[in-house]
């Protein structure tokens, strides 16, 4: 039985923006399947009343002073960009082109 | 047989106290282990980067530093190698993907500041599954690390490069991180030692985000004092993380020097009944292992106690919801626009397409799987199904291990189900893989400390035994851990095969 | 093109229901989760850091001063402070959003269930207050290569981090039925309001013309008796007059759709200021999906009462107490006050009185000549280039018998031009009261000579009849003589 169709994985590929392709599409599907059913094990436990964890040690309230630390110099910023222009990172357009 | 008078066959403690005490310096022990690394490394590759002149600049410094009596740190002078998860200013950070080619920090982790006040050089960054994401560093997307005992085998994951390069003696000590048994399986595989500290113990800051509430750093050796000393030197509260405990470290090292005194008396050491249980138990090979070493620590005045952690056998699901719903979200920033990878900025393609291009050309099949399976167990309709239903179940396997640590001082099982496996055994089956975290994954999800500390053989490679501890008691795991080490007349990670240098 | 009804039939026929979705940046030092400063106008990518370009690796750590500023405006506006709350991530990829998440907060916000109160044509509106919540800006994308830096047709974008990161708070309103003809000015007063509110809370600027407080604004329309409609959301609302109008437009364009008997879209449409119209978003959206999931580099956040009650006791007046302290200082009628209030005037007043002016003389230039300037031009009042300091000296001129109101007006056009100060504007311009009585005195003689008739009545007692030698003199003094003046000299040579 397969809980997760090869159209669905498709959209969350799209939604994780991945442009996978068929094959991956076909070996993924089938691999989630496997993962996804262990995961109904969990469906059975009985978590009523049960606050959730999110880390081992609860910790509450870890604020910062509004103190200005100092910035990576403009240089080192943009070192790292693929593309840069007029001090910006340039990416191509934005939107599709309209039909 | 390795000649004892070889500096890279010294620990830690030793070769730190022979700078100190100027026997040696930092420069000749740095020194040899990248000349051991330039030697043995196109076998085994555990580097993906070596910094020969930067390690050396940081070992003169460091000598300098103890001959005008300024350096008190305990480690001061000896080399460390570092994962490639972990931030290193100036120094290529890939987390071994290609997604982060090339790519140069402006910043340092914060261990990494302390390891650098620390003095000690840094020899490089180490191989391990991309994004921290595997079980037997078959997933960098560089090149397969082999496993120093059987270079046929792996050496385990996602840290096995680091792993890989401490069992190979091209460093004594190294940083893992650890979110579901990256540190203490590797550790396991290759026979030396491995730990996972309590979470939020030791700063995430600087660490390439996996799995943002499990991912641990914590360090790698060939023994618990060593071990110790480095945890000592990366751990505590780091105000650049939120998740940081601000509370004193737990005194690890005094503990490892009281292990190594054999003496147990009046420690109970809990046995999972769960964990024996199921289909996927261990192979026997390990099992006997791990219990002539469980009969090792009874010798040593240990008593055993068996406990029962229900929910164990919802541990392994629990963070299959957990941990690749995180990384999904975190792996998003890599998009191609601030760094890294970018492909298909042909003039023709969109930003998405860009975008979806640079991801799927820059990301390996596993990073790609988790990050769809999170993606699914996040999307609409399913995160209080999924996630918020894993962040409950956690909370029951973290009341029955705290109800277990009311009875027992540090619970123990073997590290992993198996031994090294053979390179693509398990690559076909992703739950196969999964399974090699099955024992190491609980003390993830209830966020205690976890260490791996070689135990035996099994049909020649090494097995490992894990002692896990309450939250915040990393102390009894170095201990316990200690003791198992005071039993083996050779530290089995000195019996390593010697490998054939260049 | 567009069909739209007209407002007046469209109310007639509709129930419109309001929604409001406010965004304030904050003006902290820092930015939400790093140490950046804030300053607007640096240089581009100067004020990012590992944690704000979302390098691999950072790690967010809360700004205690932005948490608080947003538990302040939750107080102000008469919510409840969460006992437990916590930030989620909101999962969307954008260029201008470095993580591709945004650290936001979605089931347990900072500050819940509160109202604001407006009073529009004298009756009572309570806007009720969903959420207030904490979250964090995006950076600057310039588009190049397309008509005037618009996302459409551009061939490539250029992305700006210094804005990313900075604290912004969202203040959502339920829906707000009842409103009937007055949606448009409902909105504008709740904006209004709001925005009084905040700034008067001294935690942020709010200035619309500076992004620091965005609108966005939903509506929906209904016939009477039936259930609410469909809702669209009109984005890019940046002045009060803006609210007013998007709101005005999509009432116009809503009901001619439904009269066409055509569906309404829940859409996303960006409102432009030029033209007044609101047009569709990206159509090729895809159904959006924000995986909201709490945010695990975070620790969750239990404010205390005991500092909650502590922010309470350090609110500053609400602006509502303040606009009656300052309607009884000023002795305004109730109406006056409202076309105050109306005209976004409260502070200049205060401030031009402050500066010496007397209030009905600061509510008279402000009301008056400089509100029809803002009209003229469509500006807001306070856009205008003039201060309420330079309101005050202009009145302390016309006090002083410097300037009439007729000189006054023309060297507020000076100010306006930028010509300087009214003292300089006067000077240059030479416009000055002609106080040399010699001078009136030889006019109002030459008026007597021209005009017998009208100095034979006013001698016979008959005073109104001064207005005509007033206005000869005037005339021939070219307006820069004191009529107040003149006619003392008048009645003193003819009685
Ligand atoms: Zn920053």
């Amino acid at each position: 039985m397969s809980t997760i169709s090869r159209e669905e994985v498709a959209h969350l590929a799209r939604l994780a923006r991945l442009e996978v392709t068929d094959d991956e599409l076909d070996a993924f599907a089938g691999q989630l399947d496997v993962i996804l059913e262990s995961m109904k094990a969990l469906a059975e436990v009985d978590t009523d009343d049960v606050q959730p964890t999110s880390h081992a040690v609860p910790l509450v309230n870890v604020f910062r002073e509004d103190l200005p630390q100092p910035s990576l110099s403009r240089e080192a910023a943009l070192a790292g960009g693929p593309d840069t222009a007029e001090d910006r990172f340039r990416v191509p357009r934005i939107l599709d082109e309209e039909a | 047989m390795a000649q004892p008078s070889r500096i890279i066959d010294k620990t830690a403690a030793e070769l730190a106290a022979d700078i100190r005490e100027g026997r040696l310096t930092s420069v000749e022990v740095t020194t040899a282990f990248l000349d051991r690394i330039e030697a043995v490394d196109a076998t085994v590759k555990a580097f993906l980067h070596v910094d020969r002149e930067g390690a050396l600049a940081a070992a003169r410094e460091a000598d300098a530093a103890i001959a005008a009596d300024e350096e008190a740190s305990p480690l001061a002078g000896v080399p460390v190698a570092v994962k490639d998860v972990v931030v290193t200013k100036g120094l290529p950070t890939t987390a071994a993907s290609k997604i982060l080619e090339g790519w140069i920090p402006p910043y340092d982790a914060t261990i990494v500041e302390r390891i650098k006040a620390a003095r000690m050089p840094i020899l490089g960054k180490t191989n391990m599954d991309e994004f921290a994401m595997g079980s037997s560093t078959e997933y960098s997307a560089y090149f397969k690390t082999r496993n120093p005992w059987d270079t046929g085998r792996i050496p385990g994951g996602s840290g096995g490069g680091s792993a890989a390069a401490v069992a190979a003696k091209m460093a004594p000590l190294a940083i893992g991180t650890d979110t579901g048994g990256s540190i203490r399986q590797p550790g396991a595989v290759t026979g030396t030692f491995g730990a996972k500290p309590t979470y939020g113990s030791n700063s995430r800051y600087g660490l390439i985000a996996f799995s943002s509430s499990l991912d641990t750093p914590g360090p790698v050796s060939r023994n618990a004092l060593d071990a110790a000393l480095l945890h000592e030197v990366i751990s505590g509260h780091d105000p650049r993380d939120s998740t940081s405990i601000d509370a004193p470290v737990p005194p690890v090292a005094e503990a490892a020097r009281l292990g190594a005194s054999g003496d147990l008396t009046g420690v109970k050491l809990g046995v999972v009944k769960e964990f024996a249980e199921g289909a996927e138990a261990a192979e026997p090979g390990v099992i006997a292992a791990y219990e002539a070493g469980v009969e090792q620590l009874v010798k040593l005045g240990a008593e055993i106690v068996e406990v029962s952690c229900p929910s164990f056998t919802y541990a392994l699901p629990t963070y299959y919801l957990i941990a690749p719903s995180e990384a999904s979200s975190n792996l998003a920033r890599y998009d191609g626009v601030r760094y890294g990878l970018r492909t298909g900025d042909d003039g023709k393609h969109s930003l998405e397409e860009v975008m979806s291009l640079t991801r799927e050309a820059g990301f390996g099949p596993e990073v790609k799987r988790r990050i769809i399976l999170g993606t699914y167990a996040l999307s609409a309709g399913y995160v209080d199904a999924f996630y918020g239903k894993a962040q409950k179940v956690r909370t029951l396997i973290k009341r029955d291990f705290e109800a277990a640590f009311e009875q027992v001082d540090a619970i123990i099982s073997p590290t992993t189900p198996f031994v090294a496996f053979k390179f693509g055994e398990r690559t076909g089956d992703p739950y196969q893989m999964y399974l090699a975290d099955l024992y190491t994954i609980p003390s993830n999800l209830y966020g205690g400390p976890g260490v791996s500390v070689p135990v035996g053989l099994a049909d020649g490679m090494p097995v490992g035994l894990q002692v896990c501890g309450p939250v915040m008691g990393d102390d009894i795991a170095y201990r316990v851990a200690a003791a198992l080490e005071s039993t083996q007349d050779t530290p089995l990670a000195d019996t390593a095969p010697e490998l054939e240098g260049n | 093109m567009t069909k739209l009804n007209s407002y007046e039939q469209a109310v007639a026929d509709y129930e419109p229901v309001l929604g409001l979705e406010t965004h304030i940046e904050l003006d902290t030092n820092t930015k939400m989760f790093c140490g950046c400063p804030t300053a607007f106008g640096a240089e581009p990518n100067t004020q990012v850091c590992p944690v704000c370009l979302a390098l691999p690796g950072a790690l967010p750590v809360a700004n205690k001063a932005a948490i608080e500023a947003t538990i302040k405006i939750g107080l102000a506006l008469n919510c409840r402070i969460a006992e437990w709350t916590r930030f989620a991530r909101k999962n969307y990829f954008y260029p201008d959003m470095p993580k591709n998440f945004q650290t936001s907060q979605y089931e347990e916000p900072l500050c819940e269930e509160g109202y604001v109160d407006v009073v529009v044509e004298g009756e009572t509106y309570r806007v009720e207050i969903e959420r207030v919540h904490l979250e964090e800006d995006t950076g600057k994308t310039l588009h190049v290569g397309g008509a005037t830096g618009r996302i459409h047709g551009a061939t490539e974008s250029l992305v700006d981090y210094n804005r990313a990161g900075i604290p912004l708070v969202e203040i959502v309103t339920k829906p707000v039925p009842g409103t009937g003809a007055l949606a448009p000015e409902v909105a504008r007063a709740y904006t209004a309001e709001l925005r009084d509110i905040v700034r008067s809370l001294g935690v942020s600027d709010v200035r619309m013309e500076q992004g620091s407080l965005r609108c966005d604004v939903n509506l929906s329309l209904n016939l009477p008796g039936e259930a609410w409609g469909t809702r669209t959301e009109t984005k890019n609302v940046n002045s009060l007059r803006s609210v007013e109008r998007a709101v005005r437009y999509e009432v116009r364009r809503q009901s001619a759709l439904l009269d066409a008997g055509e569906r309404i879209f829940q859409e996303t449409r960006h409102f432009h200021e030029a033209t007044g119209e609101t047009s569709p978003g990206r159509s090729k959206e895809e159904a959006t999906d924000y995986r909201y999931f709490p945010e695990p580099d975070l620790a969750v956040m239990e404010p205390s009462r005991e500092w909650v009650e502590e922010l309470r006791t350090s609110l500053p007046e609400p602006p509502r107490k303040r606009r009656e302290r300052l309607q009884e200082a000023w002795s305004l009628a109730d109406k006056e006050m409202q076309s105050v209030v109306n005209a976004d005037a409260v502070d200049l007043i205060e401030t031009t009185v402050a500066a010496g002016a007397a209030p009905a003389a600061a509510v008279k230039w402000w009301l008056g000549e400089l509100s029809r300037r803002a009209n003229e031009t469509g500006d807001e009042l306070g856009a205008l280039a003039i201060t309420p300091a330079q309101v005050a000296e202009l009145q302390g001129m016309v006090d002083d018998g410097r300037l009439n109101d007729k000189l006054a007006r023309q060297v507020i056009d000076g100010v306006l031009a930028g010509e300087g100060s009214p003292a300089e504007v006067a000077a240059k311009r030479g416009l000055e009261v002609v106080s040399d009585t010699g001078a009136l005195e030889t006019a109002v003689d030459e008026a007597i000579a021209a005009n017998p008739a009208v100095a034979e009545k006013i001698r016979g007692g008959t005073h109104a009849a001064a207005g005509v030698l007033i206005g000869a003199v005037m005339k021939a003094t070219k307006g820069q003589a004191d009529a107040g003046t003149v006619r003392k000299i008048i009645l003193d040579k003819l009685s």
